[in-house]
């Protein structure tokens, strides 16, 4: 028993717990509507994208959301940009883009010129969380849950249907960017904690878990939830027993909970398909 | 008169795809709306819908339609039931932030039960057949409460069962005074329609069926040679349907 307190006596273990706690909520709820809208791969490419300005924004002791703002709009506008270049498709110019501001960001970050702990913005600190990184993040995971709390509906129906979506009282684009700024907000959340690199993890591993075997999005929602608190707890211990780095650990059990599940939903399946047949021809008649 | 519509032309940003169409829709009239596969139907659904600004002419509409679109364009992979499809309705009459509240679930529940569709309301969407789908699909514009509902071929694929009961549904909700526009290929329904609009890039004819559903006009409409007219009954070839 006192192996599963012990870890939990010490401060910087329980700031690292409540700061995974607020990335794992919002990463949990806004990973399943990345997940359901097919956004994975643009969440990545967006959240190195607004590195550098992650970077700057520390560099110049302006608040990180401001950052990451300013680092969307940049990405934004110098994909566009990039486009108009002769030869060029939109998804070429999105890599050159994307790879350009990372580079540049990390060179930012690590070059000896900088302030230390900016590489933390890289790889993360979570057992150096401060309460006033607690305060910030718990502050801006409130913000994001009340957003997407209130963007429910129209999320829903327009992941269902986004043709129909305009006729139903919804706004796709305005959806779309709702999502986005979301998402940057999110990278906010757990950058301090996870890192650039590794937040993708809490933002996308519990919900395509969740979405293995969910029927409806409260529950997918639930599940991502239950999945991202398991792997907090899983990696916070396995980081402090086997001394390894926290937020890899984290990140590590969001996929070792992954594969085994997606192995045993896709065996399932792959079992199910006769009797499914014959379930479905259950629902065909009139009723 | 809750739709009205002068003159339209519709492009998407190159050549005039729909042009020259004028019609209304009278409270309580069904009109079906007639076309080969790129005559035009979408586009001037597009239009009335708002999400396609017209070349010209002008549209009088409701400040709320309702929309059926084709079943294959939802995604079947999606979690919801068919009652949270009904739900998506309100979206419409209840502001977009405000959650769902009792009266909008009875609503959806109402709109569901009257497309036969109670048992099934916690049934995940894609695991109903196409007619049931379909049916889904109408109760969620009956949850949106429009005067004027749009109908993209909601036979298209879909089960005796639920063609028949969708018909009748077609016949209730014009007796309440609704409008319906009916986009289909059935030449044979159509004629049980109040009046049809015939497009082929541009408008045909419109007029009450035993005026618009002649030879000459169907010929105009889906072209002379792949209209066949064995006594009474029109037929088109598979490809329209």
């Amino acid at each position: 028993m006192h192996a599963v307190w012990e870890p939990w006596s010490h401060p910087f273990m329980q700031r690292a717990l409540l700061e995974l706690l607020f990335v794992g909520l919002v990463g949990a709820v806004l990973g399943c509507w990345i997940v359901l809208y097919e956004l994975a791969y643009s969440a990545e490419s967006l959240a190195h994208a607004l590195f550098p300005g992650l970077v700057a924004a520390a560099l110049l002791g302006l608040p990180l959301l401001l950052g990451a703002a300013g680092g969307v709009l940049g990405a934004a506008a110098a994909v566009a940009l990039t486009t108009r270049l002769p030869g060029i498709g939109r998804d070429a110019a999105v890599a050159i883009v994307v790879t350009t501001l990372f580079g540049l960001g990390v060179l930012l970050a690590l070059t000896p010129a900088s302030p230390p702990g900016l590489d933390g913005l890289l790889f993360g600190d979570l057992l150096g969380v401060t309460r006033g990184d607690l305060a910030a993040s718990g502050a801006l995971a409130a913000v994001c849950l009340a957003a997407l709390a209130a963007l429910h509906r129209p999320l829903l129906a327009t992941g269902f249907d986004r043709g129909s979506a305009r006729s139903l009282g919804a706004r796709p684009l305005l959806v779309d960017l709702g999502l986005l700024a979301l998402v940057a907000g999110a990278i906010v959340v757990g950058v301090q904690g996870l890192g650039n690199l590794l937040v993708l993890a809490a933002l996308i591993g519990p919900a395509a878990t969740a979405r293995l075997a969910a029927r409806r999005v409260p529950a997918m929602m639930l599940a991502a939830t239950a999945v991202a608190v398991a792997c907090a707890l899983g990696g916070l211990y396995l980081s402090y027993y086997a001394d390894v780095a926290a937020g890899a650990a984290v990140a590590g059990s969001t996929v070792a909970v992954y594969l085994p599940l997606a192995t045993w939903a896709r065996v399932r399946r792959a079992a199910r398909r006769p009797s499914r047949k014959r379930g479905r021809s259950r629902l065909s008649p009139a009723s | 008169m809750p739709l009205s519509v002068e003159d339209l032309a519709a492009s998407y940003g190159g050549p005039v795809v729909l042009s020259g169409v004028t019609f209304d829709a009278e409270q309580g009239e069904r009109i079906g709306v007639l076309g080969p596969n790129g005559g035009g139907k979408s586009t001037l659904f597009r239009v009335l819908l708002g999400e396609l600004r017209p070349l010209r002419g002008s549209v009088r509409r409701p400040p709320r339609l309702g929309f059926v679109p084709q079943t294959e364009r939802s995604r079947l992979d999606y979690p919801v039931s068919a009652l949270d499809v009904a739900l998506m309705g309100t979206l419409s009459r209840v502001p977009w932030w405000r959650p769902i509240g009792r009266v909008e679930r009875r609503a959806a529940l109402a709109a569901l039960d009257r497309v036969g569709l109670t048992v099934l309301a916690g049934e995940q969407f894609g695991e109903l057949s196409g007619g049931q789908r379909q049916r889904v699909l109408v109760a969620r514009a009956l949850v949106q409460d429009a005067p004027v509902l749009l109908l993209d071929e909601p036979f298209s694929g879909v089960d005796q069962t639920s063609a028949e009961l969708l018909e009748r549904l077609l016949v209730d909700l014009a007796g309440e005074g609704r409008a319906l526009l009916v986009a289909t290929h059935d030449l044979e329904q159509a004629r049980r329609f109040d009046r049809v609009l015939c497009l082929n890039r541009r408008q045909i004819a419109f007029g009450p069926p035993e005026e618009t559903l002649t030879r000459p006009v169907l010929e105009a409409t889906y072209g002379g040679e792949i209209v066949t007219l064995p006594g009474e009954a029109a037929v088109l070839p598979p490809h329209h349907h």
